[in-house]
C-alpha cells in the first residue's frame, strides 16, 4: 500500500520570538515492510536543517531560526510504500541490544496499579507473545479514548489511573506493563491510515514494540487493539513519548505561544474529500 | 578506650609504640612549643578569613542554617613523599580505568560482552545516557576531572571509598585551605618542604584547552557553566572562574545556532569551545533531557554531538561512579589496563545478589549500608552506631528494594591530630585528591581535600553531616 503523509506543525507567538531552535524526529527509515518513496521537510523560515542520527537510530534534524519570527511552520510531505508483516519488525536499524529497553523512565514507570494490571493480564497466557497480545487487548478494552484529560507530559501511571487518554497514553501503559513483565518494550511514533477513511487527523499516531526472543521486535497498537499493519508508517522509536517526540523546541522571547498540528494520512493517488 | 565493636584506627601521627612517625616529627615539635592561646587565636583568625571571603556551603533540609561555614581544622595532615607517590600512581591507574570503561560502555561494549559488569547494571542505571551511545568525544576523554575519595585503615594501603566522575566539588577548599595556612603559619612552611597545590588552576585550564573540539580556533574559549547562585557549590564555581580567568555563565548566557555554542557578550556573540559544566546531565538541554529545565541550553546536545563543543565532564560519566559499579572496579582495572589495581577496594556486598543480601541481613549491626546512588552521607546506615529501631527500618528497606543498596564493613578510618574543644585529639579523616585528565596526560596536584569527622568517634566526614576540612601536605621528600 502506498501511503501519503502531510503533517504540519505551526507555532504562533503572541509577540515575535527573537529566535527559535527545534529538534525534529520526523523522517522515517526503511525496513522490511516499509519503503520511503519520497520525504521532505520544509520550514517556513530561512534556516539550515542539520541532520544526525540519534542514539536509537532515528533520523533527526535540528535547526535554528533568527527572529523576529511570529509564526513558524514545519511541514512534512512524503510517501511510503508499506506491506503487512503481521506486526513483525525486521530489518530495522538497531543501536542497542533489546535488554536496554527494559529501562524504565519517568513517563513509563509501572506503579503498583499498572504492575498489578500487567501481572493479572499475563495470567493464563502461554508465552510472552500471548502475554503481549493479552496486554494489547486489555488496554484497548480498559481505556476510553479521550483527548481531554491527558497531555504530552502525562505519565503512564496517571493515564492508567484515569483509564482515559490518547494513543500516546495507551502506548506508554503498554510499554510500562511489558517491561514490568520482563519484556523489552519501546515507544513508536508514526502515522496511521484510518480504516474508516477519515484522512484529516489531529495528531500523529503512537504505538509500541515488544521484543520477543523468537520473533524479534513486534509492533502492538493498543489504541486500535491490533498489531501494526500496512496502515502503519513507523517514524521514530524511543524509551517513551519524549524520547521519540516528533518535535521538541525552544524559543527566546515571544511571550505566549499557540501550537497547531494538522495531519493528513491517505492512500497515495486517492482523491481526498477532506 | 576503644570498645570491642570499633577496631583500632590507624594513627597517622603516632606509631603504636607512641613514637612520632617521621613525616610528623617537625609538626609534633612545633605543636609542643606553640602556646595554646596562640593556636586558639590563629584558629579564630582562620575562621574570620573564611567568613570574609565567603566560603560557605548550603545544607540540604536545614532551614535554620542554609548557609553554613565549614569548620576548618588548622592542624595540617601530612603525607610522606613515598606514601603520596604510591597513592598518585594508584589514582592515575584508577581514573584511566574509569575513563576506559565509560568509553567502552558508550562505544564498543567489550566489557559487557565479556561480562565484566552485568548489562543490567549499565542499561538500567538511571544515569546511563543512551544519548551518548556511539558519540566520540575529543581524545576519548570522558572524565576530565575526577575526585576519588580514599581512606587509610593501615600503614600500607589506601582504599578507595568512592569514585566521583560527574562534577566533583571541593577543590576550592583545597586551594583556600593552603592559602590560609600559608598566611597563618609561615613558620611551619619554613621547616617543611610542602609540595605546592597552587598550580591546580593552571593545570585545569590547560586540561580544558587540550580537549577542545577540532573545529575550535588555536586558542579555544573555555567557560564554566553554573546552575546559579542557589547551587550549594556556587562559591566554588565563581572561585574557579576567577582563578582560571574564564567567564562564569548560566544557561541563559549561552545559545546555540547552527550547532555552534555562543556566549552573549557586550561585544556580541562569542563562540564557546569548551564548557566546564557544573550542571547535572538531566538539566543540560531541555530538548534532549528534562524538558522543564531552565538551567541548560536548548540545542546544546546537538552542538555536542556535532563535535562543535566539548563538555567536561562528558555526558553520562555517572555510569561509572555509583556504588554498585564500584564493587566491580578491581575487575574493570584488570580488564582495561591488564594491571593489578594499586588502590584497594573496600569489600562490598551487593544486595541485589540474594547471597549477598542474606549475609547483609544477618550482619546488619556490623555493617555500613549505603544507597547505590546516594551521596553526601545521606540515607546511610552505620550498623554499630544504630539503635534497634533504625536497624529494623533498614532491614525492611533492604528487603523491599535490595538492588538500591550495597553494604560494607565498618571501617576504622585513620586518625590525624585535630584541634577540637578539648585541645588536640585524634579524629577520623578521609581524602579527596583531584585528578585531571587531558588529551595526553593525567595530572594530580599533590594533596587534596582532607575531610575530618570533628565529633569524637564519628566516622562520617561529610560536610553536610558536620564534618570539617583541613589542609593536606605532601612532603617533597
Amino acid at each position: 500500500m502506498r501511503i501519503r503523509v502531510a503533517h504540519e506543525t505551526v507555532y504562533r507567538y503572541e509577540l515575535p520570538a527573537k529566535s527559535a531552535i527545534q529538534l525534529l524526529r520526523l523522517t522515517p527509515r526503511n525496513h522490511d515492510g516499509q519503503y520511503v518513496v519520497r520525504w521532505r521537510i520544509e520550514v517556513s523560515e530561512d534556516c539550515r536543517l542539520d541532520p544526525f542520527e540519534d542514539a536509537f537510530g532515528n533520523l533527526t534534524h535540528s535547526f535554528t531560526v533568527d527572529g523576529p519570527v511570529s509564526e513558524l511552520r514545519i511541514g512534512v510531505d512524503g510517501e511510503v510504500e508499506t506491506q503487512d508483516t503481521h506486526g513483525v519488525v525486521r530489518g530495522s536499524l538497531e543501536r542497542f541490544p533489546p535488554s536496554l529497553y527494559l529501562r524504565g523512565t519517568e513517563l513509563t514507570r509501572a506503579d503498583a496499579a499498572i504492575a498489578a494490571f500487567a501481572e493479572e493480564t499475563a495470567k493464563g497466557a502461554e508465552d510472552a507473545l500471548g502475554r503481549m497480545h493479552a496486554l494489547q487487548t486489555r488496554i484497548y478494552e480498559t481505556l476510553t479514548f479521550d483527548p481531554d484529560p491527558t497531555h504530552a507530559a502525562t505519565t503512564a501511571a496517571e493515564a492508567f489511573a484515569l483509564r482515559r487518554g490518547v494513543c500516546q497514553d495507551y502506548a506508554q501503559i503498554f510499554v510500562a506493563s511489558a517491561r514490568h513483565l520482563g519484556v523489552p518494550a519501546r515507544y513508536v511514533s508514526g502515522y496511521f491510515l484510518r480504516a474508516d477513511g477519515k484522512v484529516a487527523q489531529e495528531a500523529g499516531h503512537a504505538w509500541a514494540e515488544a521484543h520477543l526472543s523468537d520473533l524479534g521486535w513486534v509492533a502492538f497498537d493498543p489504541a486500535n487493539g491490533i498489531c501494526a499493519t500496512e496502515a502503519h508508517v513507523r517514524v521514530a522509536v524511543g524509551l517513551d513519548s519524549l524520547g521519540a517526540a516528533p518535535v521538541r523546541g525552544a524559543r527566546f522571547g515571544g511571550g505566549g505561544e499557540r501550537l497547531a498540528v494538522t495531519v493528513h494520512v491517505d492512500q497515495a493517488g486517492r482523491q481526498s474529500q477532506n | 578506650m576503644t570498645s570491642k565493636l570499633e577496631p583500632v584506627a590507624f594513627d597517622e601521627m603516632h606509631a603504636p609504640d607512641g613514637s612520632v612517625r617521621s613525616a610528623y616529627v617537625a609538626l609534633a615539635n612545633w605543636l609542643d612549643q606553640v602556646p595554646k592561646d596562640v593556636l586558639d587565636y590563629r584558629r579564630r583568625e582562620a575562621e574570620y578569613i573564611f567568613r570574609r571571603i565567603g566560603i560557605t556551603f548550603a545544607v540540604h533540609g536545614q532551614a535554620e542554617a542554609q548557609e553554613r561555614l565549614i569548620p576548618f581544622d588548622i592542624i595540617p595532615r601530612i603525607l610522606a613523599a613515598k606514601e603520596w607517590s604510591r597513592l598518585a600512581r594508584g589514582l592515575e591507574q584508577r581514573v584511566k580505568a574509569l575513563n576506559a570503561y565509560i568509553c567502552d560502555i558508550y562505544g564498543k561494549r567489550d566489557s559487557l560482552r565479556a561480562a565484566v559488569v552485568p548489562e543490567e547494571l549499565v542499561y538500567r542505571n538511571p544515569v546511563f545516557r543512551p544519548e551518548m551511545n556511539g558519540h566520540k568525544v575529543p581524545h576519548d576523554v570522558y572524565v576530565h576531572i575526577a575526585g576519588i575519595d580514599v581512606v587509610r585503615i593501615d600503614s600500607g594501603d589506601f582504599y578507595v571509598l568512592e569514585d566521583n566522575t560527574r562534577t566533583p566539588s571541593g577543590v576550592s577548599y583545597m586551594l583556600e585551605n593552603r592559602e590560609i595556612m600559608l598566611r597563618l603559619f609561615p613558620e611551619l612552611f619554613s621547616n617543611h618542604r610542602v609540595a605546592p597545590v597552587e598550580s591546580y588552576t593552571d593545570e585545569l585550564l590547560a586540561t580544558m584547552k587540550s580537549v577542545a573540539p577540532a573545529t575550535a580556533p588555536g586558542d579555544p574559549t573555555v567557560v564554566i557553566l553554573t546552575p546559579g547562585i542557589y547551587n550549594s557549590a556556587y562559591y566554588e564555581h565563581s572561585f574557579l572562574a576567577d582563578k582560571l580567568g574564564v567567564e562564569l555563565v548560566e544557561g541563559r548566557d549561552l545559545f546555540v545556532k547552527g550547532n555552534v555554542v555562543y556566549m552573549r557578550t557586550t561585544e556580541g556573540p562569542k563562540r564557546v569551545d569548551v564548557i566546564y559544566r557544573r550542571i547535572d546531565d538531566d538539566f543540560l538541554d531541555p530538548l534532549v533531557f528534562r524538558p522543564d529545565s531552565l538551567l541548560g541550553v536548548p540545542g546544546l546536545m546537538s552542538a555536542y554531538q556535532a563535535g562543535q563543543v566539548t563538555l567536561a565532564n562528558a555526558v553520562g560519566t555517572g555510569v561509572a561512579d555509583d556504588k554498585a559499579v564500584y564493587s566491580y572496579m578491581p575487575q574493570i582495572v584488570k580488564f582495561f589496563l591488564g594491571e593489578e589495581p594499586i588502590l584497594k577496594n573496600v569489600r562490598t556486598w551487593r544486595c541485589r545478589e540474594p547471597e549477598h543480601l542474606k549475609y547483609v541481613l544477618e550482619h546488619l549491626a556490623e555493617l555500613v549500608v549505603k544507597e547505590v546512588h546516594g551521596s553526601g552521607g545521606y540515607g546511610m546506615l552505620i550498623g554499630p552506631k544504630a539503635d534497634a529501631k533504625t536497624l529494623e527500618l533498614f532491614r525492611e528497606k533492604l528487603k523491599q528494594d535490595p538492588a538500591n543498596f550495597i553494604a560494607q564493613p565498618t571501617l576504622a578510618l585513620s586518625t590525624c591530630p585535630s584541634m577540637v574543644e578539648e585541645g588536640i585529639a585524634p579524629r577520623h579523616v578521609d581524602l579527596r585528591p583531584f585528578v585531571l585528565m587531558g588529551s595526553d596526560r593525567v595530572c594530580i596536584v599533590p594533596g587534596g581535600l582532607s575531610r575530618v569527622a570533628l565529633t569524637k568517634g564519628s566516622l562520617v566526614v561529610n560536610s553536610s553531616q558536620g564534618g570539617g576540612i583541613k589542609d593536606t601536605w605532601v612532603l617533597d621528600r
